[in-house]
């Protein structure tokens, strides 16, 4: 539809390899990729649907729901999973309910997990809304977590 | 180019170009594969195929790698073998424990695998999968807690079907296979066919059975229960019962239906007869008002499902005419019920299938007549071979019988229906018939008779100059939709079959079966149509009695039986 068809514009002659582009520049625009904008992009490039779904879940980057008004991201590169990444992101999704790439239902968090934020000396990193916390475990993550909820109050 | 490589100390013939697995296979070596499907483009994806090349520090997968003029190849080595039975431990590990419960206990590729690798031990316990049953398409169930993530449903899906319904989703341990938006199947473009059941190693996909509703039917009193089975059942049920593959078994087979206690036994082929009557004269009504558009056959419901969703331009081209499976429902349910007097509402009628796309059609909203649905439970050859296990009938020594009157005729051509190109050659004889008032000097019509997926045919019938066209896979009918857009005007009558080879490889046939078994049905087919007498739709008396019957009851003004049916645009996702 004309909705997106700016965005295909800047890619006529680019055909299927297009693709990523097409998908980050959509998520660029709605911050998350609806589904409406994915069966566009399948009958403009004919590729299936059920290909570009695929493609996109292969990336962390792209997103099927829109980001919660606190969005936080873990940093899951090698030193921060080295130095316990992993638990910091249990404790998140123990905490939140909800998991990677996922919304809470009433739209106040959204969790993401990036692959280095270029921050390892202060491994594990976490960001919310450009805040880097550094040194993060459970426990400080716990408290992050609180600060965010009593923002919104 | 041929060259020499050694395997296992011996030197054997390879050819350039060839992967190292196909010259393993040719030269009779076999080496245990998983995703690898013949005729598909190799992914190299569960490494079970591995094998040990000296110079190279790890192991090569064989289905991937083109083979080498210096190669030294170990198949067997101690380091190989290690390699394979870990590959197993480690789909095991995640795969739930339930063989004993599962589909395909005893015909599994897994198990296969975990018996042969004399996997004896779990060395590893992982976390299971976990993964909820996909229940909501009417003909296919997906359960992908014991999907090992081959991929094998994903590329036939794609490759053959050309529908791409199904892919994989996220990645790493999180990996699953499903459809876009991770839905219900019946919201992705799924056409039913079956395929991916086919070529599934494990019981992560299988038909929605319909084994307990027929069994119920059966206990009911007040419901008389009857039974239609499919031209392609009868010769593709003998290896389950330890015949030679593609014996035809249809007089066991009706003895077992009876026994199990289906009250009336037909043969849905008496249906194709009126199937290719109808579309005769629809084609013939076409070409002698001058009419020179395409017809497309109408029989094949994943075809049908494929055009509403796809090709929405190409629904005013297809046959109008009912399959013979809902042609059947409706004799039984219409014609036969007011002959016996029974009220429909009494009547509970199966029809057993070689597909599943068919329970699909079956629930069709359709496929009613005043408020009467034609076909109660849809089960297919498969099903089929577990209720005659169920009930314990011993197919070796029982006496052949014959089917109920008045449908125990048909022509042969009806019969045809089980392969692909057999709907054209049947339709063919009579339309020949209906526009020159003579049969074909040689009914059979060995240009539509070959394997590959493409097959035309052109005659003179009268002053008309025809075209003939068969398309077997859902890939292949793209193309020739394609042609067709563009113009091609040289075809009257396009026959499609959504699996290749038709029928007799339908997604409800029993899985696991060579190329040899398949080609073996076909010959039955043909065979038995060498040798018949009535060869021709419009000669059988049967079809003739019921076709004077409905005409008289149109004077009348009594209700009919419709043999017609529409199509609508499908919305789906691309």
């Amino acid at each position: 539809m004309d909705k997106f068809s700016r965005i295909f514009e800047r890619f006529l002659n680019a055909g299927k390899d297009a693709l990523i582009s097409i998908l980050q520049e959509i998520q660029r625009e709605q911050g998350y990729l609806t589904q409406e904008a994915v069966n566009e992009v399948a009958v403009y490039l004919q590729i299936p649907t059920s290909r570009i779904y695929s493609i996109a879940t292969f990336y962390d980057q792209f997103r099927f729901s829109p980001q919660g008004k606190n969005h936080v991201r873990v940093c899951n590169g090698t030193a921060c999973h080295v130095m316990g990444s992993g638990k910091v992101l249990s404790e998140i999704v123990k905490e939140l309910k909800i998991s990677a790439g996922e919304t809470s239902r009433d739209g106040s968090f959204s969790l993401e997990t990036v692959q280095c934020m270029g921050a390892c000396s202060l491994s594990p990193v976490v960001e919310t809304g450009g805040d880097y916390h550094g040194n993060v475990n459970p426990e400080k993550m716990r408290t992050i977590i609180d600060q965010l909820r009593n923002q919104e109050d | 180019m041929l060259f020499n490589i050694e395997v296992n100390n011996k030197q054997i013939i390879a050819k350039k170009g060839e992967t190292v697995l196909e010259c393993l296979n040719r030269n009779g070596l076999n080496v245990p594969t998983l995703c690898h499907m013949n005729g598909f483009s190799p992914t190299g994806a569960c490494r079970i195929c591995v094998v040990e090349v000296d110079g190279k520090n790890n192991l090569i997968p064989s289905c991937s790698h083109p083979v080498e003029e210096w190669m030294k190849i170990k198949t067997h080595s101690p380091r190989v073998i290690k390699a394979r039975q870990q590959i197993v431990e480690l789909l095991l590990s995640n795969h739930p424990d339930e063989c004993l419960y599962c589909e395909r206990n005893g015909n599994c590729e897994l198990q296969d695998l975990a018996i042969d690798l004399n996997v004896r031990e779990k060395r590893f316990s992982g976390k299971k999968n976990m993964h909820k049953k996909d229940h909501a398409s009417p003909s296919i169930l997906r359960d992908p807690a014991k999907c090992i993530l081959c991929g094998r449903c994903v590329r036939v899906c794609d490759e053959t079907v050309s529908v791409s319904a199904i892919d994989f989703i996220r990645r790493g341990n999180r990996m699953v296979i499903g459809t876009a938006y991770n839905k219900g199947l019946n919201l992705s473009t799924c056409v039913d066919c079956g395929q991916c059941i086919m070529v599934c190693p494990t019981g992560a996909l299988y038909e929605k059975t319909h084994i307990k509703k027929v069994m119920d039917a059966l206990h009911q009193p007040s419901l008389q229960v009857n039974v239609h089975f499919s031209p392609s059942v009868s010769v593709s049920l003998a290896e389950e019962f330890g015949f030679r593959s593609g014996k035809d078994i249809s007089g066991l087979l009706i003895a077992a239906l009876r026994k199990i206690g289906f009250a009336k036994v037909f043969e849905t082929a008496f249906a194709a007869d009126a199937a290719i009557y109808e579309t005769a004269s629809q084609l013939s009504d076409s070409i002698k008002s001058g009419n020179k558009s395409t017809m497309f056959s109408s029989c094949c419901p994943g075809w049908i499902k494929f055009a509403e969703e796809f090709y929405p331009d190409m629904l005013a081209h297809i046959s109008t005419v009912k399959s013979p499976q809902q042609i059947m429902g409706q004799i039984i349910k219409e014609s036969y019920a007011r002959q016996q007097k029974i009220h429909p509402e009494n009547l509970f009628t199966v029809s057993i299938m070689p597909c599943t796309a068919k329970k699909f059609e079956a629930q069709r909203e359709e496929m009613t007549l005043r408020g009467i649905t034609h076909n109660d439970a849809v089960l297919t050859t498969r099903e089929l071979a577990s209720l005659i296990k169920l009930y314990g009938i011993d197919m070796q020594n029982i006496e052949p019988e014959q089917t109920d009157a008045p449908y125990n005729l048909r022509s042969s051509a009806a019969r045809l229906y089980a392969v692909s190109g057999g709907v054209a050659e049947a339709v063919i004889r009579t339309l020949n018939f209906m526009i020159t008032g003579n049969e074909m000097d040689n009914l059979k019509i060995n240009e539509l008779r070959s394997s590959a997926s493409r097959r035309e045919y052109f005659i003179k019938m009268g002053r008309y100059q025809l075209g003939f066209a068969v398309v077997s896979g859902l890939a292949e009918a793209r193309k020739m939709i394609n042609e067709i857009r563009n113009g091609r005007s040289d075809l009257q009558f396009i026959e499609v079959m959504a699996c290749e080879g038709g029928c007799i490889y339908g997604g409800g046939q029993p899985i696991g079966l060579s190329e040899k078994d398949i080609k073996a049905r076909a010959k039955a087919i043909y065979e038995m149509d060498d040798k018949e007498t009535i060869r021709v739709s419009h000669k059988n008396p049967g079809l003739t009695e019921l076709m004077n019957k409905l005409k008289k009851q149109e004077v009348d003004g009594s209700p009919v039986m419709n043999f017609r049916t529409s199509y609508s645009k499908r919305n789906i996702l691309l």
